[in-house]
């Protein structure tokens, strides 16, 4: 990291952190507003939050790493979360998740090499009576076979406006 | 005057296409100068039939689906013409089958409008129960509770109202109210339809037990899966708020009840409540030792109610209707109305709410229909990953947490996965095993090291390694588990397995 992101980063984090000191349990919050902020909790983060929450390094370190949720690393644009739970499985959801690793060349935790699309497992969107169930950053997508799948990656391979 | 149609914004409404449909509907209104009041609704539960989008004609509902932004032109065609005409036109929607047959109280409003029209939760009965509650003393609102023999929904059925006396009678400067929304079971979907659908009942729900308890804090523990849910309920409780239905002066009462939205990160175990309530308290969620019960020392060390989502909205229909009223319903000790989740291979998907007591049977053949691939079914998984593979000779068991008890399985949450006869059950058992490996918290051995021994020994016993010698240390491991876990992940986990090694051994050989 470079002096003036550096700068920037240590302004925003403070911020996060002065936001949540003084609310009660305040730690999961404050990590979902860093992860917001930058995509990830990076490592220069944690000794900041650890000050400002009146915690060590290694509390702050333990909760980032309990939780699925929260990444150590930059994901990429796009996160592609595929259900692995029961009734997915009883709808072809082992056939969804070697199709998708496949199409992609990819395993789960991992990330595209241009960085487009990261791949996860997740255990049930609630989306169970019409499995299988995917989630494409905020937006569930139910009844995926291989060919929904190969229509939704098309999808996200069109240049973001961003 | 205006066309009035609903399109559902539930989650598994929009993952079908809905949002689609709501636009191809404005449109193609636009472009025929018909003037059309879009209602974003809640959904009926009626999953296999969404999107399904309704209409306001002749003075009732009437219902087509599934829907999608192709038929649009063809739906508004058919509006002008003769709605029965449509090939997805359904009859009113009232009368549809599915949704007559079921004896909704707490899902009677789902779907019925915008899920954060506080008018319309008003003029369909409620804050009646909170009415009630705001006159009626701590003792008489837990007495109401206790008598109506409603029991926790999360999976544990314990009875709520002994529950909410051990808070009530417990001193302390703070107590809260927590609701377990980290509905973390493949196979259900009832908190988040709730949610998605009817969030003031829930608010109403937890403020009548902060009342109970004399609590003036709660929290809603909401899963990080549930984007949809978390959108509705930031915004219903905003609404509530203004409306004073939650904050310092509830309706002029004087009494006070604040209540936060917190989002968790994505850990199964979280759905135990005491890990729940560790996380909430900004830790890693890990298991407590039991006791301390929460309702003696729970959240911060205070006294805490911890219940689940339907648990506290069945409170609302308690209150509003009174004891006797939800006694009514259900057989046995299983009091009320159970919301069953039918999921995984199934055709017609959904939620069911009917009173306990009905056989899983009835509620596969006569709800769900057949397997949605077609082909036999052979499995069903009720209760959601810690709970039991029956096969078809089981079906004929009632809908009661003994009635299952008693055949070595368990009800839980009320979710029900069905698998058809391609499931193979030794990939099933483990995955149960893999998937306590994954969200074991790892306080305690057996469960922490136990599913991952688990693993290797599913292992060989399906690749043929000294199979007997195997089995009997897969039952040895399975009891070690039961009865050396400090909570239901570690102790339930060979529920699944062993049902499956009981009732299908031929997949293990």
């Amino acid at each position: 990291m470079n002096n003036v992101v550096a700068q920037g980063f240590a302004e925003t984090v403070a911020e996060c952190v002065q936001h949540y000191s003084n609310v009660p349990g305040g730690l999961l919050p404050l990590l979902h507003a860093i992860q917001r902020a930058f995509g990830y909790i990076p490592a220069e983060a944690v000794p900041l939050i650890a000050t400002g929450m009146q915690l060590s390094r290694a509390e702050v370190h333990g909760v980032i790493s309990f939780y699925h949720d929260f990444r150590s690393a930059p994901a990429g644009r796009h996160v592609v979360q595929i259900c692995r739970a029961e009734a997915c499985q009883a709808m072809g959801a082992r056939e969804l998740e070697a199709h998708a690793k496949k199409q992609l060349g990819i395993e789960f935790g991992e990330t595209t090499a241009d960085g487009n699309i990261s791949l996860e497992p997740v255990y049930c969107l609630g989306n169970c009576a019409c499995s299988p169930s995917l989630r494409i950053d905020d937006a569930i997508h139910a009844r995926v076979d291989a060919g929904r799948f190969d229509a939704l990656l098309a999808e996200l391979a069109e240049p973001s406006p961003s | 005057m205006s066309l009035r149609i609903y399109v559902p914004r539930d989650t598994t409404a929009l993952a079908l296409g809905a949002e689609l449909v709501a636009q191809a509907l404005v449109a193609e209104a636009g472009r025929r100068q018909l003037a059309v009041d879009l209602v974003r609704n809640g959904s009926r539960g009626m999953f296999w039939l969404e999107p399904l989008v309704e209409v306001e004609h002749d003075g009732q509902r009437i219902a087509f689906g599934p829907v999608d932004s192709a038929a649009v032109p063809d739906l508004l065609d058919a509006l002008l013409a003769g709605p029965s005409r449509h090939p997805r036109y359904l009859g009113p929607t009232e009368d549809i089958p599915y949704l007559k047959a079921q004896q909704r109280l707490t899902f009677a409003r789902a779907g019925l409008g915008d899920p954060l029209s506080l008018e319309l939760y008003r003029s369909a009965e409620g804050f009646k129960g909170l009415e009630r509650a705001l006159n009626l003393s701590s003792q008489a609102v837990v007495d109401e509770v206790t008598a109506s023999g409603l029991r926790g929904r999360g999976g544990a059925a314990f009875p709520a109202g002994i529950k909410w006396q051990t808070v009530l009678d417990t001193a302390a400067d703070q107590k809260y109210i927590v609701c377990n929304a980290d509905e973390g079971d493949s196979g259900t979907f009832a908190d988040r339809l709730l949610m998605e659908a009817d969030p003031f009942q829930l608010i109403e729900g937890m403020t009548i037990a902060g009342l109970a308890v004399g609590a003036s804090q709660g929290y809603i523990y909401l899963r990080s899966e549930y984007p949809q849910a978390a959108q509705i309920l930031a915004e219903a409780l905003r609404l509530a708020q203004a409306e004073q239905y939650l904050g310092s002066n509830i309706r002029g009462s004087g009494k006070a009840f604040e209540l936060e939205l917190r989002i968790g990160a994505g850990a199964y175990i979280c759905g135990e409540e005491t890990s729940l309530l560790d996380s909430l308290e900004g830790k890693r969620g890990m298991v407590r030792a039991k006791p301390p019960l929460p309702a003696i020392a729970g959240l911060f060390g205070k006294p805490t109610v911890v219940n689940n989502v339907l648990t506290l909205a069945a409170v609302t229909t308690v209150l509003s209707q009174g004891a006797a009223f939800y006694a009514d319903y259900g057989s046995g000790r299983s009091r009320g109305t159970l919301a069953v989740q039918l999921a995984g291979n199934v055709l017609r998907g959904g939620l069911v709410e009917l009173a306990y007591g009905a056989s899983l049977r009835r509620l596969v053949e006569d709800f769900g229909g057949e397997s949605y691939s077609g082909r036999p079914l052979r499995a069903i998984q009720v209760g959601g990953p810690l709970g039991a593979y029956l096969p078809a000779s089981h079906w004929d068991t009632p809908l009661d947490y003994e009635a299952f008890a008693e055949i070595g399985a368990m009800l839980g949450h009320g979710g029900v996965v069905l698998f058809d006869d391609s499931v193979d059950l030794s990939a099933q058992a483990r995955f149960a095993m893999a998937f306590c490996a994954a969200e074991s918290c790892g306080k305690c051995t057996p469960c922490r090291l136990g599913s991952v021994r688990g693993v290797e020994v599913i292992d060989r016993i399906i690749a043929r390694e000294a199979p007997e010698q195997h089995l009997a240390l897969l039952e040895e491991l399975c009891d070690t588990m039961e009865h050396g876990s400090l909570c239901a992940m570690g102790g339930l986990t060979p529920l699944p397995v062993r049902s499956a090694l009981k009732h299908f051994p031929e997949d293990f050989s």
